[in-house]
């Protein structure tokens, strides 16, 4: 088991015992192979719930899910659960066991040898930023997010295609929070594995995905693509709503000035910003300084171009 | 037949030095003489009543807790039960046994292994479930599977509230079990009872007897305390 697998919801369908509502209604989804693919939507949408459906965790009712082309009903779910990796909000280490012993944790099920499991642990606590001396520490004495990085390298211990993740920077405060979610899209361009990722925050959802999946109250999909289009195009309104007023700005958030054609420097222009920044934050720059151009620089001071402020309609 | 069975033996006022004559606070000297056919005996049958009581106990509500935890519609039930068992008082339940297996250790038994049930099916229950829910969802999303859930999380999660029971009723019934001198010459509460039976009870052999009981019950209480941190080296780390 490695690399990454590609994901099919097949008009998957949940209903839970005593509800008139379905929690997931025909639900179909493609996840390219290696995709970083979020599931947002607003509480009690059931996007949980379709992420519990890949590991069994919850049984669905119709339609299939198809891991690499493969339904998961075709395995048990133990040996499923075992190829796939699993990281939930709060975490969930074995208080008793080191963390060591609960990164080995799948390993030791899949009956790795004892070496083979220290090496493995070793790497993945590097991996997630710990340093070796925590392996023998246990879960109480680390801080939230910590343990939440240990989650982590436990969910990866025996390399499986598919991670799962729950709303796994939930209950962490911002700061932790906003590092962790670079260090995971860090780690995704490292490990290339497929990732299902489920948050109601906007902003997670944009900043993390490859491609975005809003699910509506209902269980079904409201928009599937990737964030640049759906802020440029929410589907309806319900999209529009739930993505903020602010999308513009957010879509300007998401670029970088390398991406955008420059114009050759004129003298008019006084201040230089790094080409590294946002185009939101160039325009706020602009704004502040109350110029209508920048010059844009790259890491070496050069000078690559000038970024209008009327540019940014062009953009949007 | 031990010696005690034999009669009354003791105290014997007409000898022994004038701390025994005269039923001072306490006489060494009648505690070094009376060891070997008194406390010494005694002691052992305390332990022996003991560790039957609680071995018997703890397997029985280990089971049952399995059970419990296993089937979760048993849970009442058993509770009830146990919980029965346990207002009727020790004397009364030993009187309601007599007629069914006589004047017998067995008696005893069954009385003392009734209370230690009540104090550790409720503790072995609870400590099953102490597993936090996010806990168990990671394991079972991680593939494993029941029997590897309960073995490898739940039990030895479970450890400090098992020992905490266990404490209890060892404790319990070293106490309880000095009562079971009212149908057997046998364990600590015999010479006890002899000494009271006397017009002036004995003080010495009381405190002698008393303190036996006494020290025996911390000595299990500080070893299981030792056992657990053993078992369970994580509840001793907090956050640094």
């Amino acid at each position: 088991m490695s690399g990454a697998a590609r994901i099919e919801f097949d008009h998957v369908t949940k209903r839970y015992e005593g509800r008139m509502e379905a929690a997931v209604r025909e639900l179909s989804l493609d996840i390219p192979a290696g995709c970083f693919c979020v599931l947002v939507g607003p509480s009690g949408g059931g996007k949980s719930t379709a992420l519990k459906m890949v590991n069994r965790l919850v049984p669905f009712d119709s339609g299939d899910i198809r891991i690499d082309g493969r339904s998961v009903r075709d395995l048990s779910p133990v040996e499923l659960r075992r190829g796939i990796g699993y990281v939930i909000q709060n975490v969930g280490l074995f208080p008793h066991m080191t963390v060591a012993d609960n990164v080995g944790t799948v390993p030791r099920l899949l009956g790795w040898s004892k070496s083979r499991i220290g090496t493995r642990t070793a790497e993945l606590l590097e991996l997630v930023g710990l340093e070796a001396e925590y392996a023998r520490r246990y879960p109480a004495e680390l801080s939230g997010g910590q343990r939440q990085r240990v989650g982590l390298a436990r969910a990866l211990a025996a390399d499986p295609p598919l991670l799962l993740m729950d709303e796994p920077f939930g209950a962490l405060d911002p700061i932790t929070r906003v590092r962790l979610q670079t260090e995971l899209r860090r780690l995704h361009r490292e490990v290339a594995k497929t990732v299902i990722f489920v948050t109601h925050d906007v902003d997670e959802a944009i900043s993390m995905g490859d491609r975005i999946a809003i699910v509506r109250e209902g269980g079904t999909l409201a928009q599937y693509d990737t964030p640049d289009a759906i802020l440029a195009h929410p589907a309806d309104d319900f999209v529009a709503q739930f993505i903020g007023e602010d999308r513009a700005l957010r879509r300007l958030a998401m670029h970088t000035l390398a991406d955008v054609p420059l114009e050759t420097v004129s003298r008019q222009s006084r201040e230089t910003v790094s080409s590294r920044i946002s185009v939101r934050t160039a325009v706020s720059h602009m704004l502040e300084s109350g110029s209508d151009s920048v010059i844009v620089v790259d890491d070496d001071g050069q000078a690559l171009g000038v970024f209008r402020l009327d540019q940014v309609e062009e953009l949007l | 037949m031990s010696p005690l069975a034999a009669g009354p033996i003791i105290p014997n006022f007409g000898h022994g030095n004038s701390c025994v004559t005269g039923d001072h606070i306490f006489c060494w000297s009648w505690v070094r003489d009376h060891w070997n056919d008194t406390l010494g005996p005694a002691l052992v049958q305390h332990v022996e009543l003991t560790a039957i009581a609680v071995g018997i106990g703890f397997a029985l509500a280990f089971t049952l807790a399995l059970l419990a935890h296993r089937f979760a519609r048993l849970e009442h039930p058993f509770g009830v039960f146990s919980a029965l068992l346990y207002t009727i008082p020790s004397i009364a339940l030993f009187q309601l046994l007599v007629p069914l297996t006589g004047l017998s250790w067995t008696t005893v038994e069954i009385a003392l292994v009734a209370y230690t049930l009540v104090i550790l099916f409720p503790n072995f229950v609870a400590g099953l479930r102490s597993a936090p829910a996010e806990v168990l969802e990671a394991a079972r999303g991680m593939g494993l599977t029941r029997r590897q859930i309960l073995l490898r999380v739940e039990l030895p999660l479970a450890v400090p509230a098992i020992i905490g029971g266990l404490r209890i009723a060892v404790v319990s019934t070293i106490s309880i079990g000095t009562i079971a001198a009212f149908l057997l010459p046998k364990g600590l509460g015999y010479p006890i009872f002899v000494a009271l039976g006397n017009p002036t009870p004995f003080k010495t052999e009381i405190y002698s007897a008393g303190g036996l009981a006494v020290g025996f019950a911390l000595a299990c209480d500080a070893g299981l305390v030792g056992v657990r941190r053993m078992l369970s080296p994580w509840t001793r780390r907090g956050r640094t």
